[in-house]
């Protein structure tokens, strides 16, 4: 059984459709890439996985745990699934240390000093632990994305969304970041990740999923979809990103 | 045009202006200016004379400042002069530099002059007529008789205010959030606190303090009517400024980016504690400078309860100057309530600017 099916979902903005019937199984310890141009609905769908988007009709299944419609807990749901954000969304009012034990001990219900050393060791993995007590404004961007990451990572999620997280990145910052992605995935974190960066989709990635307009338009492998992309508008797209100097 | 001409154009620097015009009209406008000052201080001197043996003295020394303008007048000129003499020697930058030095130290004397023009003006408003104007505001004599019963008055403002702050404080965010409650469930509340702002920000506060501070003893409403005035006082102010504060508390939670919301809602937190932990803690710091800017307000509005019959500062000035038919205890009110703001205002101003360069180093 799939850890994460994502069933036929709909949803819309008003009038104007996002997502049109999108299907997705993942497995545990699976990465998928989510790749296509801006407004595809890659946001989106992730947003929906975590339920800070309502859905319109379909459904979403984890570990047999069904996560949509009413009445579901999603604040447990949120504690199982962890989400990393274009835009860090670090809180500027925390050091980084309170950013990242905030979950555990409000929500997690872990002590204060395990959560510390919890966050600490998480730090050292990503070489930040001397930015513990460091506020949020006074790092580089590179620096918060590696922050946000351990945050979600502080509340042992069995899952991570991350959302185009190196978009906002000067490009000598992109690696450090997705450094800590690849061990991430090499340690069996099951992962669900909008990305441009192709590159690095071709290379950690499982499944690549070709978004355009609200569906998927193809999926496979990274060498299908890379190397012989069946769709005309896959073809397109990865030949403009291709001329962008971006594969 | 070609570029060769546009280039021959580029090369052909052009001389500095003459600062001579403004240096003129600097002398005029101080001639006009020395002319309005020392007039207002000879009639100072007129009105004074017996009475202080040291005013022709002081008024000598005041007069001497007067002159102060016509140093950088002096220097204008000089530098002009400069001006002239690099041309001379085609000394094309130290022109340039004389030219601008000088034209700076005649806006200077030109500024100087334009600010005494302005004291002289009041010098004569408050001489004219025979000092009417002095004689009604400043008697020196009626300020210092009321000045103790005013600063005890002043003291029941200072209560009603934070009084009425306090109550404001807590109220105004009950208001807030009953204007922010989510959905359907929340709609009745959500409306009467709409209708709550709207009406009370529309009310002068004045008609609010009459209403409540005479209707509600008329109507002998239980509870209410056997309060002191000035308890009465602190609901009627209250009233109103509550709803101009709880919109200052939702604008400052609505501030906050939504993305803030994702995050904390993200990680698992409940709305309650996201609000708790990671919006209104960034939202405070927003909200007190327009908190303090209502609370001036406030602190203000408290000179209207005098209507209701409260002997605060206000009063108590009003009394004594219908007994001696002089308005100088009202100037000491306005000055007491001066003292009281002017602190607060410079602080609001600090906060604004220390928020605003935290907001362009993108720390917020």
């Amino acid at each position: 059984m799939p850890f994460l099916e994502i069933t036929d979902v709909h949803k819309s903005y008003g009038t104007n459709p996002v997502l049109k019937g999108i299907t997705i199984d993942v497995e545990a310890h699976e990465v998928v890439c989510l790749i296509g141009a801006s407004g595809s609905g890659k946001s989106t769908l992730l947003k929906c996985i975590n339920a800070l988007e309502p859905i319109d009709s379909g459904e979403i299944v984890l570990d047999g745990d069904p996560i949509t419609g009413v009445g579901v807990d999603v604040n447990r749901l949120r504690r199982n699934i962890g989400m990393v954000f274009q835009s860090y969304n670090l809180f500027p009012h925390m050091t980084v240390l309170e950013n990242i034990t905030l979950a555990p001990i409000l929500v997690g219900g872990v002590a204060k000093e395990a959560a510390e050393a919890h966050a600490i060791e998480l730090l050292t993995q990503v070489g930040m632990e001397a930015k513990a007590t460091a506020h949020p404004d006074s790092l580089s961007g590179g620096q918060q994305q590696r922050v946000a990451i351990v945050r979600a990572m502080a509340m042992r999620p069995q899952a991570l969304l991350l959302d185009e997280i190196t978009a906002a990145l000067d490009p000598e910052l992109v690696g450090d970041v997705l450094e800590i992605v690849r061990e991430l995935a090499a340690d069996g974190m099951t992962m669900l990740l909008a990305t441009h960066e192709m590159g690095f989709a071709k290379e950690v990635a499982s499944q690549v999923c070709f978004l355009h307009q609200g569906q998927i338009l193809e999926r496979g492998t990274p060498e299908q979809i890379f190397t012989d992309p069946q769709e005309e508008r896959t073809r397109q797209f990865l030949h403009r990103v291709l001329a962008s100097g971006r594969l | 045009m070609s570029i060769s001409t546009r280039m021959a154009k580029a090369g052909t620097p052009t001389p500095p202006r003459r600062v001579f015009g403004l240096s003129i009209l600097a002398l005029g406008v101080w001639a006009l200016t020395a002319y309005v000052f020392w007039t207002g201080l000879y009639q100072v001197h007129l009105i004074n004379q017996a009475k202080t043996p040291m005013m022709p003295l002081i008024i000598g020394v005041i007069g001497l400042v007067m002159l102060y303008p016509l140093l950088p007048w002096a220097r204008s000129l000089a530098l002009n002069a400069g001006r002239t003499r690099a041309l001379a020697a085609s000394d094309l930058r130290g022109a340039r530099a004389s030219a601008s030095s000088g034209r700076d130290s005649a806006l200077t004397s030109l500024g100087f002059s334009a600010g005494f023009l302005v004291v002289a003006a009041l010098l004569h408003f408050v001489t004219t007529n025979d000092a009417a104007v002095t004689k009604t505001f400043l008697r020196a004599d009626f300020i210092a008789q009321s000045w103790s019963k005013v600063a005890e008055g002043f003291w029941i403002n200072v209560q009603v205010a934070i009084g009425a702050e306090i109550i404001v404080l807590i109220a105004g965010l009950g208001i807030a959030i009953m204007r922010m409650l989510p959905g359907r469930p929340g709609r009745p509340l959500r409306w009467l606190a709409t209708v709550y702002v709207d009406v009370f920000r529309a009310i002068p506060s004045i008609i609010v303090l009459y209403l409540v501070g005479f209707g509600l003893t008329i109507a002998k409403v239980p509870i209410v009517s056997d309060l002191s005035p000035t308890m009465l006082a602190i609901i009627a102010l209250a009233l109103t400024y509550t709803g101009y504060v709880a919109e200052v508390y939702r604008a400052g939670l609505e501030s906050i980016h939504p993305s803030q919301w994702s995050a904390a809602r993200s990680l698992g937190l409940s709305y309650g504690q996201t609000l708790r932990k990671v919006i209104v803690p960034q939202a405070t710091r927003r909200m007190v400078p327009p908190l303090l800017n209502d609370f001036i307000g406030l602190q203000k509005d408290t000179a209207l309860i005098s209507i209701m019959g409260v002997i605060d500062s206000f009063m108590q000035a009003r009394l004594i100057s219908s007994s001696v038919f002089n308005l100088s205890p009202v100037l000491v009110v306005a000055v007491v309530f001066i003292i009281a703001t002017i602190p607060q205002a410079r602080f609001v101003d600090r906060l604004m600017a220390k928020d605003a360069a935290k907001l362009k180093a993108g720390a917020l």
